[in-house]
């Protein structure tokens, strides 16, 4: 055997372990999933059928995945944005010698590394009627008492706050390894030409984080839509679905009423619509990214 | 466990061993699915319930995993039964009876009732938690930690608002004149004190059963392929329920923690309070003032849903498994240990028999709120049960949050779940 045949056995068998995982917890459980979507759920008595498009045709009557599909438009338009302009200006402030950088940086990241479920029993106390803590601040300052999470006004403005508070602090991380990556010089130069700190930002230092921009955006994206935790913690999709978003309707439809067929078909339109949103991404959004 | 029955299981022990039978030296393993829907130590409590049952069967392995809420533990029982390998015993709620009958995930409680004995066992349960274990002439689930819906009161804030400490709301009008008499507002029209609050998140439909109990209606039938969520007196208690809210400005606007209600009555925050009996220890160990309990106050009659969880038997279990476990459910709801079950919780004991032991006398005795839940059984009815038993109850559930949020009126809130329920259940019958 010559050694080209070699190295592509041995690079092929490093590959494998990991191929192996993605193929079973990742591509196999896609396939098998869009199979179900065209099934009927399987019962005791009543084994799987083929139904074609019945459960999509199901899904286009169903009000609850409507409202589903309309809040989680809502909560990716209200976290994705806030969250990363908040994580680039913090990132930028932690990134200057100020004193207790360490300790800010620090603070910026806590939530980040605490479980979903804790934070989400902290702010279940924060939006507490009448004494928990927005209250208390509230009424300091003379305002009226509101069920943050117990309103349909509310209840997913309360939920957008927790995923930014939560997710703010993860990008700012990316943002912060990117900006201590520009080379020093830069700034040397910009100062030297007598360029303002405004200028300095957005000519130099925006520009060529615009790679982090892109991946921090595709994760935001991707949070966006997989998020559950705090939704079981604190609303349970409730009142009446206000903060019912897909994936939390996916498990209710799939491990609560066991119509895994329809939770198959859920999942899918979920798969097709963050693959569109990779494919502009990495497709267009990234050709634009370089500084050139 | 006292020492009389300890020495009483060890020498049945001593006798078994002597004739060492070849089925009683079989050991099998128990494992256990249970959820916690209260406050108080329940781990605690069942773990060392494990640990006596062990000691007098040695035989047996009881191995009981603390699966979460209701909703998580089912979630995890029907996972493991669709993998091949789900727990042989779990607590679960009386009414997901329909749906785990439907997945063929249990079996009936009926093959091992065997001698006369066994017979008595089966009838000394309280009716009223039967209507939920049983279904046609079967019996599914064994009555474990029951309970029912009882109003708890401030009798520090019933006397600063000159109401007779003593004396609870015992009609819909009483309720919500007391609860006027209770709320308290300041100049700017911020509402400092609530005369009342019934839950409504997560499960309102249990707490809402309460009040249709009361207006006469029955929101479905007892073979659960029909439900009656439109009837005018399912519709009259959720305008009663809305216009404690929207209307008299008595209740909470919007949707009710159900977990951090106990916790409101705690702070003074409500004066009268609905929830679970489970509550009652949770209560008197955290409550700094005296509180009563009492019986739901009647509408057209008095009545609340029974609630809470059953035993259920595991269809995938060996045959050796399914026997340990029907003599560990047998050990467990003896009237001594019902007793102190209820005793440790605030759960219903499950038998008449319970409250007639020594250990039960003494405790209320000490504790006369902890009959309340008992004396309610006779006008209780059965919890919302039906096929397909999540969805039917989410659309339930989501017409009452509209309700209640002030999206849709009652009416139509009440006819649009009904029609979905509909929807549903139509190929059930």
């Amino acid at each position: 055997m010559n050694n080209r045949a070699t190295a592509t056995i041995h690079g092929w068998l490093l590959l494998l372990p990991a191929m192996a995982c993605l193929a079973l917890f990742t591509h196999w459980p896609a396939i098998a999933s869009f199979v179900d979507s065209f099934m009927s759920t399987p019962r005791a008595r009543r084994p799987a059928r083929f139904v074609g498009l019945d459960n999509y045709q199901q899904m286009l009557a169903d009000p609850i995945f409507w409202k589903a599909m309309a809040n989680n438009l809502w909560f990716a338009a209200g976290t994705i944005p806030t969250s990363i302009g908040l994580a680039l200006l913090m990132a930028v402030w932690v990134n200057d010698k100020i004193a207790g950088r360490t300790l800010v940086r620090m603070a910026y990241f806590t939530p980040t590394i605490l479980p979903m479920i804790a934070v989400a029993n902290i702010w279940l106390f924060f939006f507490t009627p009448q004494y928990g803590l927005l209250e208390q601040i509230v009424a300091a300052f003379g305002g009226r008492s509101t069920n943050w999470l117990g309103s349909q006004d509310t209840a997913l403005y309360a939920v957008t706050i927790v995923a930014i508070w939560k997710e703010a602090g993860f990008f700012m991380i990316f943002y912060l390894a990117a900006l201590q990556a520009i080379p020093p010089s830069l700034g040397e130069a910009a100062a030297i030409e007598g360029a303002s700190r405004w200028t300095f930002f957005r000519r130099v230092q925006f520009p060529l984080l615009m790679p982090t921009t892109l991946f921090v955006l595709i994760n935001a994206v991707i949070n966006a839509f997989r998020m559950i935790d705090h939704i079981f913690v604190m609303t349970r999709g409730g009142p009446d679905n206000a903060t019912t978003l897909l994936l939390f309707y996916i498990y209710q439809v799939g491990f609560g009423f066991w119509d895994t067929s329809y939770a198959a078909a859920l999942t899918c339109v979920l798969l097709l619509l963050l693959a569109l949103v990779a494919f502009v991404q990495y497709g267009w959004l990234e050709r634009r990214t370089h500084y050139q | 466990m006292d020492r009389r029955e300890f020495i009483g299981g060890t020498a049945a022990l001593a006798g078994s061993l002597a004739v060492a039978k070849p089925a009683l030296a079989q050991s099998a393993e128990l494992s256990f699915f249970y959820p916690v829907a209260v406050g108080g130590p329940i781990t605690k409590l069942i773990d060392s319930y494990a640990a006596g049952f062990e000691k007098e069967n040695p035989t047996i392995k009881v191995k009981p995993i603390y699966a979460g809420t209701y909703q998580e533990t089912i979630v995890k029982a029907l996972t493991a039964h669709k993998s091949g390998t789900p727990p042989v015993l779990s607590v679960l709620l009386s009414t997901d009876m329909f749906t785990l009958i439907d997945e063929e995930a249990i079996v009936s409680f009926d093959p091992f009732i065997k001698t006369e004995d066994d017979k008595k066992w089966l009838s000394s349960f309280f009716p009223g938690f039967m209507a939920n274990s049983q279904t046609g002439g079967k019996t599914w689930g064994i009555p474990f930690q029951r309970s029912t819906v009882v109003l708890y009161w401030n009798k520090e804030l019933f006397k600063e608002a000159g109401l007779d400490p003593e004396k609870p709301p015992t009609s819909w009008a009483q309720q919500l004149e007391f609860a006027q008499k209770l709320t308290k507002r300041d100049a700017a029209g911020n509402t400092s004190q609530w005369g009342i609050q019934i839950p409504s998140s997560g499960f309102p439909y249990w707490l809402f059963q309460g009040l249709t109990t009361q207006a006469g209606a029955i929101l479905a039938n007892p073979a659960g392929d029909k439900t009656d969520y439109a009837n005018p007196g399912v519709v009259e208690a959720l305008q009663y329920w809305v216009d404690l809210a929207q209307k008299h400005k008595v209740h909470p606007p919007g949707i009710v923690e159900w977990g951090t209600t106990p916790r409101d009555f705690f702070e003074k925050k409500v004066a009268m309070m609905w929830t679970t009996t489970g509550n009652l220890t949770n209560v008197r160990a955290n409550a700094k003032f005296p509180f009563g309990v009492a019986v739901l106050p009647a509408g057209k009659k008095p009545g609340s849903p029974t609630g809470g969880g059953n035993f259920y038997l595991s269809k995938k279990a060996s045959p050796a498994e399914q026997e340990a476990a029907f003599k560990f459910v047998r050990w467990i709801t003896t009237p001594e240990r019902a007793a102190q079950w209820s005793a440790d919780t605030g759960y219903v004991a499950v038998t008449p028999a319970a409250y007639e032991t020594e250990a039960m006398k003494k405790y209320v005795a000490d504790f006369p709120q902890a009959l309340v839940a008992r004396d309610q059984l006779p006008t209780a009815v059965a919890e919302l049960s039906t096929h397909e038993n999540q969805r039917v109850t989410k659309a339930l559930n989501d017409g009452l949050q509209a309700a209640l949020t002030g999206t849709k009126q009652p009416a139509q809130a009440m006819t649009e779940a009904q029609a979905e329920a509909e929807r549903i259940l139509k190929s059930y019958r």
